[in-house]
């Protein structure tokens, strides 16, 4: 009997684990709410899914300052680079957190800060590179407190 | 404005510097009021700019999604020795500049 529930249990939280990995694998959730401003940055051009990676704590206590760590692949050659990183929010009062521009001289496109947050909710990050192409990645981060709830 | 910029002093040619800053300053974000019931205007450090030897190799417009005192890291390449100039400004129009000695070897 209490072998089989052992069982059970690790059935259970192996399939929680695949349901886990889906939801990482999910296509952009947030783009739809953010569409306006993805078309002010593409210009009506395709956004494609990948190249960016966007690493976020998956769940952070307080959206006050969670880090961001933006890594994009590309050669930085001048053939070829990132020329524009732009991070949106899904639920921010304003969804444009930030622009980063960069150049061939920087080697290596990669960019770290400190977000405020507000509320659970999926990260876009939108690579803009040289050949003209848009490449974009989301993370979703769950938030207990927000940042635009003042504790005072 | 205050700020906090770690750069490494001495780099090889070609090689990556990791450039990391933090400036002191409170990103208020303008959905804020004071203990009158008043507005607290909006107030961030909205661009960034860092010149190498005069060249611009990296740029940051930021809002106010961005935290307060905030902190960047990023990269650039050594191509020779000189200065990183960083300039910022904010909502209120105060400026701020700084410059970093760089040692490239090699």
């Amino acid at each position: 009997m209490l072998n089989r529930s052992r069982r059970r249990f690790l059935a259970a939280s192996a399939a929680g684990a695949l349901i886990g990995h889906a939801r990482v694998c999910r296509a952009l959730p947030a783009i739809d709410g953010l569409k306006p401003v993805v078309e002010k940055i593409t210009g009506g051009a395709d956004l494609r899914e990948g190249r960016v990676t966007v690493d976020v704590p998956h769940l952070s206590d307080n959206g006050h300052s969670v880090p961001l760590k933006i890594t994009v692949t590309s050669a930085m050659s001048e053939r070829e680079y990132v020329r524009a990183i732009h991070v949106l929010s899904e639920k921010n009062p304003r969804p444009i957190i930030a622009v980063f521009h960069l150049n061939p001289q920087c080697g290596r496109a990669e960019i770290a800060t400190r977000v405020r947050l507000n509320g659970a909710q999926n990260l876009v990050v939108i690579a803009a590179m040289s050949d003209g192409t848009f490449w974009a990645s989301s993370a979703e981060v769950i938030v207990t407190e927000t940042a635009c709830l003042d504790a005072t | 404005m205050l700020a906090r910029i770690q750069v490494p002093s001495e780099v090889k040619r070609g090689e990556l510097i990791t450039v990391r800053l933090a400036i002191q300053h409170p990103m208020e974000t303008g959905f804020r009021y004071d203990h009158m019931g008043r507005v607290i205007p909006k107030n961030v450090v909205n661009t960034l700019t860092c010149r190498y030897n005069g060249v611009e190799v990296f740029r940051a417009e930021m809002g106010s999604g961005i935290s307060a005192n905030p902190y960047l890291q990023f990269y650039t390449r050594a191509v020779a020795s000189g200065e990183l100039v960083f300039d910022w400004a904010d909502d209120a129009g105060e400026r701020a500049s700084e410059r970093v000695a760089i040692t490239v070897i090699g």
